[in-house]
């Protein structure tokens, strides 16, 4: 380049209508010659303007275990009951449904992930067996009126890991995706599911807790959710 | 279009519900220029903390000063190019906010603080002492008993002029608290309706639908509530929550409606939200040594179900929970759903109207879930060509009016529509209703 090297401080020349000049100034920003700091360099910033999850920045939770403990055995045993509970939701099975929780079992999805408690907070569900009852007879009735338009599900579980297991609890994470067609209509729901387990008298798995952690949970809802994810 | 020819004293034309330039005319002379609530005082406790809020078409921030009193209601804009200065629900934005485009920078009252190189701005128009380099506010913010509102009009009623009567319904959410004070309960239940933002005003009110659209859940939970009381000898409060729905047309006929004007309203109390259990005792115990026996009693038998402050709020006091409505389109709507704490009051409390909060209003309702059937159903025929009226006649000319006031002789009157269309016609008229 042949033309004047101009400093990023100096007046920008002016070219008048030699467009030819003007061309062959050639400012260079940076390097020994930086003046006082300015724009971006000069902002300390005093917030983090990123939306949160689970209360803290992302790079901040916790990674995820991995292995999973359980012998082949177990493992698969888990697998098949969470694959049964969505293939019954699908079914619309309610009372067979209904019937994999423990007598005390509860069916939870908080509002956010950093919820820790069913018990006193506010949830998108928190079912206990009684009401469960209520809403498996309600979409039964024959006048719950939002019932009568055509709808289905198509639930996908995966990534099943054990997470720990002895004498009487099983306590397991998994992914899950929902597909919802109402009407015409066609909604996604996915999320993770954990599930504490346990055995009754006849050594059948049955779920103390459930808990379904939707990942737009906080998103606005179009719509309600009419039954269990 | 001319409003007074689409709102006669019985019935509505049914392009209220439907038409763009009618929304758009709602927009411009009700939701932009009557109080809008913005939020509540505790959720932004510490200066920097804002939410976001739509008031009418106008995307806004409500944020705590940095004196960590003041509140400042703000178009979320920058004046320099208009770009949006806070881009999240909600959140702290520190001492001041910054543009993400130029890195123009303002104090949390919106005034500019700082420019890059601003003797670029030298001899022109647009220099610091410019008030249009300000983030332009609100022109007015109240706040009534921790509740904060903003109108974006200059001139116009003040907030307890427009809140009117219906002002009862923060009194009778605090009042309850020993403390006389009310704080949030951090999680928003946030669902948009694919209906007109009339049909949830006109059903807060409407006592002849509960029995009807909630049917199947009243007639569920009644049965599962009443097992439960042959076994242990009584329910917990929230099965009736849900079983009072299926109550009969005759019983919800008793139900009052009072309807005030500016198209405000009250739904008189049906739950029955006073059991003698020791946790209510304990609590009512705490209101006595607080407010004494005769206030006490008054508080605590108010005869509220929920109040309407019309065009957008319903306001369940006994159970300190609030619903405000957003509205998108003609056929669009978000529904904001708060609960609040009653300070100094027992944590049984919280958690008896918490179940309220989680069964009838969260987005896995067994309740609305019907309410939106209907609403998105009635959308869809007020569209079609198979008439052009709404009718609001049951009990038209029945009703007991007194000072402006419209108490109704039936609670299924439909003087609850007639009262809020009434208000609706002056608004759009340009009047203030």
């Amino acid at each position: 380049m042949s033309g004047a090297k101009v400093k990023s401080e100096a007046a920008i020349p002016s070219a008048g209508a030699d467009m030819g000049r003007l061309l062959a100034q050639d400012v260079v920003i940076g390097g020994e010659a930086a003046g006082p700091a300015t724009g971006a360099q000069r902002m300390e910033p005093s917030h983090s303007p990123r939306a949160t999850l689970a209360g803290q920045p992302a790079h901040e939770r916790p990674l995820p275990r991995s292995e999973s403990v359980a012998a082949a055995d177990l493992h698969r045993e888990v697998e098949q009951f969470l694959w049964r509970q969505a293939e019954l939701l699908d079914g619309k099975h309610w009372q067979a449904w209904v019937d994999l929780f423990a007598d005390d079992g509860i069916y939870w999805m908080p509002v956010a992930p950093e919820q820790t408690e069913w018990d006193g907070t506010p949830s998108i569900f928190v079912e206990d067996k009684s009401l469960m009852e209520i809403r498996k007879g309600r979409v039964s009735h024959p006048n719950a009126w939002s019932q009568a338009p055509h709808w289905e599900t198509n639930h996908l579980v995966s990534h099943v890991v054990v997470e720990s297991s002895d004498r009487d609890t099983i306590a397991v994470r998994s992914r899950f995706h929902m597909m919802e067609l109402r009407r015409e209509v066609i909604r996604h729901f996915g999320g993770s599911y954990r599930h504490t387990l346990a055995r009754d008298a006849d050594g059948a798995l049955r779920i103390k807790l459930q808990r379904v952690d939707l990942f737009n949970s906080q998103a606005s809802f179009d719509y309600v959710l009419q039954i269990w994810v | 279009m001319n409003p007074s020819a689409l709102v006669e004293p019985d019935r509505v034309h049914k392009s209220v519900y439907t038409d763009q330039q009618i929304f758009d005319r709602e927009m411009e002379n009700i939701f932009e220029k009557v109080w809008v609530y913005c939020g509540h005082e505790s959720q932004i406790p510490k200066p920097g903390d804002y939410y976001a809020v739509t008031i009418g078409r106008q995307p806004m921030i409500m944020v705590r000063g940095a004196d960590g009193k003041s509140i400042a209601v703000l178009h979320n804009r920058c004046p320099h190019r208009g770009v949006q200065l806070v881009g999240n629900l909600k959140g702290n934005t520190g001492g001041a906010f910054v543009c993400s485009y130029h890195a123009w920078s303002f104090h949390l009252d919106g005034n500019v603080r700082a420019i890059p190189l601003a003797r670029g701005y030298e001899g022109t128009a647009m220099n610091k002492s410019n008030p249009d380099c300000n983030i332009k506010p609100a022109p007015r913010v109240d706040s009534y008993r921790g509740f904060v509102f903003a109108s974006l009009a200059a001139e116009g009623p003040t907030l307890l002029e427009f809140l009117g009567d219906a002002k009862i319904a923060f009194d009778d959410m605090c009042d309850r608290s020993p403390l006389g004070e009310v704080e949030v309960v951090p999680y928003c239940h946030r669902m948009v309706q694919q209906s007109n933002w009339k049909f949830f005003m006109e059903n807060q009110l409407d006592a002849l639908h509960p029995s009807v659209t909630h049917q199947s859940t009243g007639i569920s939970a009644g049965r599962v509530e009443k097992r439960i009381k042959e076994k242990d000898g009584h329910a917990p409060l929230h099965y009736h929550y849900l079983s009072t729905f299926a109550s009969s047309f005759e019983q919800w006929d008793s139900v009052q409606t009072i309807n005030f004007p500016h198209g405000h309203g009250i739904l008189k109390a049906y739950m029955g939200l006073r059991p003698q259990d020791p946790d209510t005792l304990e609590y009512e115990a705490l209101l006595r040594s607080a407010y004494g026996e005769a206030k006490t009693e008054e508080y605590l038998s108010r005869s509220i179900h929920h109040v309407l402050i019309y065009p957008y709020l319903s306001v369940q006091s006994p159970l300190q929970q609030l619903r405000c409505l957003r509205p998108i389109s003609p056929d669009k709507t978000l529904s904001e759903i708060w609960h609040f704490r009653l300070k100094g009051a027992p944590e049984a409390i919280y958690r008896r109207s918490l179940w309220y909060f989680n069964l009838v209003n969260s987005p896995a309702t067994m309740i609305n879930a019907d309410d939106l059937e209907n609403w998105t159903k009635a959308q869809w025929g007020l569209a079609s060509d198979g008439g052009d009226w709404v009718s609001f006649h049951r009990n038209h000319g029945d009703d007991r009016i007194e000072n402006g006031v419209a108490y109704s002789n039936h609670g299924t009157s439909e003087v609850v529509m007639r009262s809020q269309f009434k208000a609706w016609a002056k608004y759009m008229q340009g009047d203030a209703a």
